[in-house]
């Protein structure tokens, strides 16, 4: 028979019991008042002599009667009539066996009700290759072999595949592992993923997850990440071919940031979380992989950053003065969502000594002001994540974000003549047209104030934007599916 | 021995056949396609110049943004109406 094939339960009552559960030892008397009298079946998961006192047990040694009948729990009551499952009850309630055995008073001296254990085909150390030997496989990806005296680590660079750090090697049972992390079919097209524009699935984003490091819970944020970055208005390629360094930052918030164990405390921006390190790498494995974006080719970034082997924290929501920086795009607070914004790596900005807002807005503006060119003004954006530190003088003020964001950008209006090309002995900077006009450096909604940091530590940090608008690209935000 | 399944789009390349390359231009349209970027039309100006000098057709285009692909519209009519394209990419 073949492992797919749904093996059929003998006539009669059934069990599936583990030795290693004491409700199944508890009711081993119950199964011996069963046997007399009518048709009984004892399928045992762990040890083939168990329960010794049952004549009629048979070994579930590959657990394929377990897995293919679905059984989650242990002991599990299952009536059969003409090989069909007819009635199922799970752990011990002598009533729902009664109903089921038509037997009258079962297992008299137990308690009436015992919850049962974990069935071993739902282990999670085994239920991936479970799935791959009696499930068949319904990948859809081409399989590639490595030979037996190849490296894997190394065939997967040799074939281009990886970043330039080892990845996870995506085998099937990891990638089915993967994909119990979302609700949602392999292969439901997610996107066209740039350069190519090739349609990629669900299973594709998820074996470059298993690459990435990614964890099966951490599926949800990549995928909305991926969809984020791959609209028109994200303009993936645009970023991703342009000579500037920059690249997705994708920002987590909503209840899941904690859920799946993101950091947006201490050296949120830096490495040593999982979560944060790999699903923004997943985003960017899915853009070389299946975009077909690889530097050097339709990648022409002079310098790159840091940010480009993936860029991802969360927002520290729980302490922030503000509301979290998804209600700026619609979304009401407690919503999962990702933020894409293009930018580059951040760069630390000190000011130890300001304890009143005005006084920090204008450390800000300062230093903002020199984003990409401080004669360049309102085409780029830029993220100011700030710290509990410093975070908590605008709280004591009540100081709103729209009323920091208002203040900043009146602070980094300068003078057009101070601007235009030439100004301070330097060709670069905005047309002679506009130098009569008195100009910001931000269009409206181009400074995104995002809360993130450790508690300790009188900083703030700039992400600088890539261009912004038609001619590049507008964030976007995206509500994560579970 | 591990089996993986392939992260690529494993799109078989077309196999889209060059234009052979002509052996002179007397003749041929030129297109020159503006790719938007800051004083390429300054480049394509004097290309222009020497191009007409020579007794050629010239056709200009434009992208209307160097940070996406040409649209397909635009790509179709360079190709209905020139026999070879120059590209300008400045800075």
């Amino acid at each position: 028979m073949s492992p797919t094939e749904l093996p059929i339960l003998p006539e009669g009552l059934v069990v599936i019991v583990k030795e290693d559960c004491p409700t199944c030892e508890l009711i081993v008397p119950v199964l011996e008042q069963l046997a007399s009298g009518n048709q009984l079946t004892v399928f045992s998961q762990d040890d083939p002599n168990f329960p010794q006192e049952i004549e009629d047990r048979q070994f579930d040694s590959d657990l394929a009667i377990s897995w293919h009948h679905n059984i989650e729990t242990v002991p599990t009551l299952l009536a059969i009539e003409n090989g069909k499952e007819v009635a199922r009850t799970v752990g011990w309630s002598r009533s729902q066996w009664e109903s089921i055995t038509g037997a009258p008073q079962l297992g008299l001296e137990l308690p009436d009700h015992r919850p049962g254990c974990g069935s071993l085909s739902v282990d999670p150390s085994v239920s991936a290759d479970l799935e791959l030997r009696f499930g068949g496989s319904t990948m859809k990806a081409r399989r590639v072999e490595f030979a037996s005296l190849e490296d894997s680590h190394e065939a997967l660079f040799d074939r281009g595949w990886t970043d330039g750090l080892p990845v996870v090697p995506p085998t099937e049972a990891r990638v089915i592992a993967m994909l119990e992390g979302t609700t949602r079919a392999p292969e439901e097209i997610v996107a066209s993923i740039p350069p190519d524009l090739a349609p990629c699935t669900v299973e594709k984003v998820a074996i470059n997850a298993v690459m990435a490091g990614c964890r099966p819970e951490y599926l949800p944020v990549v995928l909305a990440g991926v969809e984020a970055v791959c609209t028109d208005t994200f303009n993936m390629h645009g970023l991703l071919a342009t000579t500037m360094p920059h690249a997705p930052v994708l920002i987590v918030n909503g209840p899941i940031a904690q859920q799946i164990g993101m950091n947006s405390g201490n050296n949120a921006l830096g490495q040593g979380n999982r979560a944060n390190s790999t699903i923004g790498r997943a985003v960017q494995l899915v853009v070389r992989n299946v975009g077909g974006g690889r530097p050097g080719e339709v990648d022409r970034a002079a310098f790159g950053s840091p940010a480009k082997v993936g860029f991802c924290f969360a927002e520290r929501e729980e302490d922030s003065p503000w509301s979290p920086i998804s209600t700026m795009y619609g979304f009401p607070a407690g919503t999962n969502t990702v933020l894409a914004f293009p930018g580059e790596a951040p760069r630390n900005l000190v000011d130890q000594l300001s304890r009143d807002p005005d006084s920090l807005a204008r450390t800000y503006a300062a230093n903002l002001i020199s984003i990409q060119h401080p004669k360049l003004i309102l085409g780029f954006d830029a993220i100011l994540a700030v710290a509990p530190d410093h975070s908590r003088v605008f709280r004591e003020a009540g100081w709103s974000r729209e009323q920091l964001v208002d203040r900043i950008n009146e602070l980094t209006v300068r003078p057009g003549h101070e601007l235009v090309r030439g100004a301070g002995d330097i060709p670069e900077g905005i047309p002679e047209a506009m130098g009569e006009l008195d100009l910001p450096k931000f269009r409206p909604n181009g400074l995104h104030i995002v809360h993130c940091g450790g508690a300790a530590g009188l900083f703030s940090a700039i992400i600088g934007g890539w261009v912004n608008g038609e001619m590049g690209s507008d964030p976007v935000c995206v509500t994560i599916t579970p | 021995m591990t089996k993986v399944l392939d992260p690529t789009n494993e799109a078989t390349p077309a196999d889209i056949p060059r234009v052979t390359r002509p052996e002179s231009l007397d003749g041929l349209t030129v297109g020159l396609l503006d790719i938007s970027k800051p004083r390429g039309d300054r480049f394509l100006d004097r290309i222009e110049e020497r191009l007409v000098e020579r007794g050629l057709r010239v056709e200009r285009f434009r992208k209307p943004t160097f940070t996406k692909p040409a649209p397909v519209d635009l790509r179709h009519e360079i190709a209905t109406k020139c026999d070879v394209v120059i590209e300008a990419l400045a800075d």
